[in-house]
């Protein structure tokens, strides 16, 4: 017995002393978007620092609960709170990297690239008022290409997705039918007029999309690469056809407006610019302005300054679109003037 | 140290007194259980129920955006789907429980016997996978074209088989689920067939039945009671089934005649939408939706055990 309670308060006595010794550990919890690249990031950054982050990938709507319940040191969305609802809640936010969505489609003899779309169009197909696919809209786009008789189906997100929040977005801003009668949301109610398909996730979409003859999806850039879809051309709002590529993404993030945009609350879709990709958009992390935890925050703060300074080339690998250098410094003027220590000491210098 | 000389001590009886209260703790539990998690769910449910009333739950309206919220599409997707499951699958079980009770010999009914028991203890996931990256694409090019040219024209039955070949939808997931419940079915009514008399199939044959006669006219009638049961168990795991379902029924909030086109139940929406639903009235409106199935599973449970108790009197 005596021996056995001894080893009981030898136990007790090494797991309460053990987090003295391990690293420092940042807790965060959110869209599972871009959980790749925060996942490589952070192996990066643990590699370097020792500091170590935890990240778990509850999606946008956890992510906001739990740093509601301050249960974590930094929640993520994909799409940004209001200015009010940070402030009421004491929040700041900050775009963290940037993903692009890009339509794919399945005809015979089109591969990648080769078809044009304009925003309006894809609006209509979603609509389902465009129902085949050598509709004159659609011909008119594409005067080089053989376009079949054949029936559109609609391939969407079945889950709560930041994409589906990114492009009804998206269609929302090119077309009034669809602001009107379908809205912006991560679920919305598809109209039932197209052949809507509910794909689970990026890799449901592609699946779908693949299988099924005269199917039109969108995903994120990286898996129609991957899985190599034919992704297609699209209309920007400055009227040039573009392409999917590293350059069109990040010329949308750069030409974006966002020292006008109040709690960075900016989606990057139907950006200005000749060059830009029409459905480009950041996903962000949100954080308390007046942090009870301070050290825990100063090394929030610092990764995320890694990331912006470092971990390029790791969200380039995975597709991703690193932030531009000059929104860089605005977000980090906002740490700087804005997160402090409950007695006011500014934790990012 | 005290307790343990008084429990092993041979003529005391308080050991019975403890062993007979951590038993009967042990069952009340399950019943605290019950109606904690049926409170926890009325709770959650509550502002929803409030503001949309009765017609939470037959309106087939799913809308997000305008926060409008009905179980009806989820409803008709989870009772459909389910009954096609049951449809497809108690046949096919009787038959497999036959084969390996009277017909097959002894050394081959155990391997095949084994076979079912392992279909059983395949995670649903992996169905779930095989649904929609085997089963799916191949039902498509296969029996749903053949059925749109040939079905779908059909009167009566042919607005079933309308509508283009996807691969996934309501009978995929139908058919999917009579997979997964098939095992339950088989071992149950094979164990049933197992319980009945020597003496039955004795006498039967002495009267001079044929064999098909002695199953059809005398066995199978005599477990009528037993498969029913079997039925309402299975019936039971189909209509929760979330992620099998999910990868194959196609994600479509919509009730449609066809059975080829998409649509949702219950447990899948939930598992869909709960981690990025963010207004208070839609989660309030899932957790009204996991409410509504706990209740049907209730009701068929409930109304299992009333007709079974009446096949016993009888």
């Amino acid at each position: 017995m005596n021996k056995l309670f001894k080893g009981a308060a030898l136990g007790l006595a090494v797991m309460c002393s053990a987090p003295a010794f391990s690293a420092t550990v940042i807790n965060g919890a959110g869209a599972s978007f871009p959980y790749p690249v925060y996942a490589k990031w952070a192996e990066q950054y643990n590699k370097e620092t020792g500091v170590e982050l935890n990240y778990q990938a509850i999606g946008s709507g956890g992510g906001i609960k739990q740093i509601k319940a301050k249960t974590v040191d930094f929640g993520a969305s994909d799409a940004p709170l209001d200015k009010s609802e940070l402030d009421e809640f004491g929040m700041v936010q900050f775009p963290a990297v940037m993903g692009s969505i890009v339509p794919v489609v399945n005809l015979q003899g089109i591969g990648p690239d080769e078809m044009r779309l304009s925003g309006e169009a894809l609006a209509d197909i979603y609509l389902g008022k465009i129902k085949t696919w050598n509709d004159p809209a659609l011909k008119a786009l594409n005067p080089s290409l053989d376009l079949p008789d054949m029936p559109i189906y609609t391939v969407h997100r079945s889950d709560g997705s930041g994409t589906s929040y990114n492009f009804t977005d998206y269609l929302s801003r090119v077309s009034s039918d669809w602001k009107n009668n379908v809205g912006v949301g991560k679920e919305v109610a598809w109209p039932q007029d197209a052949n809507q398909l509910g794909g689970k996730g990026n890799a449901g979409i592609a699946n779908f999309v693949k299988r099924t003859p005269g199917a039109i999806g969108y995903v994120e850039y990286a898996y129609a690469h991957t899985n190599n879809l034919s992704y297609t051309q699209m209309k920007n709002k400055a009227g040039e056809f573009v392409s999917p590529t590293m350059e069109s993404f990040q010329a949308a993030a750069a030409n974006a407006d966002w020292a006008h945009a109040p709690g960075f609350k900016l989606i990057l879709n139907d950006q200005p610019g000749a060059e830009s990709w029409p459905m480009t958009a950041a996903t962000f992390i949100l954080m308390y302005k007046e942090q009870a935890n301070p050290e825990t925050a100063k090394e929030v703060l610092k990764f995320f300054d890694w990331a912006y300074e470092k971990g390029d080339g790791l969200a380039k690998e995975l597709e991703y679109v690193p932030m531009p250098d000059s929104v860089v410094e605005m977000v980090e003027n906002t740490w700087h003037n804005q997160i402090k220590s409950t007695s006011g000491e500014v934790l990012f210098k | 140290m005290m307790k343990a000389t008084i429990v092993t001590a041979p003529t005391s009886t308080n050991g019975d007194a403890v062993f007979q209260r951590i038993c009967r703790a042990s069952a009340f539990l399950i019943g605290i259980l019950m109606l904690g998690i049926m409170l926890s769910l009325i709770m959650g449910a509550w502002p929803a129920l409030q503001h949309f009333g009765f017609e939470f739950f037959t309106s087939a309206q799913w809308n997000p955006v305008t926060e409008e919220f009905g179980a009806l599409n989820a409803l008709y997707g989870t009772i459909i789907s389910s009954v096609i499951a049951v449809a497809l699958a108690l046949p096919i079980s009787i038959g497999i429980a036959v084969f390996l009770s009277e017909l097959c010999p002894q050394n081959w009914s155990r391997p095949i016997y084994i076979g079912i028991e392992l279909l059983a203890a395949v995670p649903s996931i992996i169905y779930g996978m095989w649904g929609l990256f085997v089963f799916a694409p191949w039902f498509s090019q296969g029996f749903q074209l053949w059925a749109g040219q040939h079905l779908a024209g059909l009167p009566l039955i042919g607005g079933m088989f309308q509508g283009p070949p996807m691969g996934v939808g309501l009978l995929t997931a139908g058919i999917i689920l009579a997979f997964m419940i098939l095992p339950i079915l088989t071992s149950l009514i094979k164990e049933a067939l197992s319980t009945l008399p020597n003496v039955l199939r004795e006498a039967s044959y002495g009267i001079g039945a044929t064999q098909f006669e002695v199953i059809v006219h005398v066995l199978l009638p005599a477990i009528k009671g037993p498969i029913f049961g079997a039925l309402i168990l299975a019936l039971g795991r189909a209509l929760g089934e979330t992620m099998a379902i999910t990868f194959v029924i196609g994600g479509a909030q919509s009730i449609s005649s066809s059975l080829f086109m998409p649509a949702t139940s219950i447990a899948a929406t939930i598992a869909e939408q709960f981690n990025e639903a963010t207004g208070a009235l839609q989660i309030s409106s899932l957790i009204g939706l996991g409410l509504v199935l706990f209740m049907i599973t209730f009701i068929v449970m409930g109304v299992a055990r009333i007709l079974l108790r009446r096949s016993a009197q009888q």
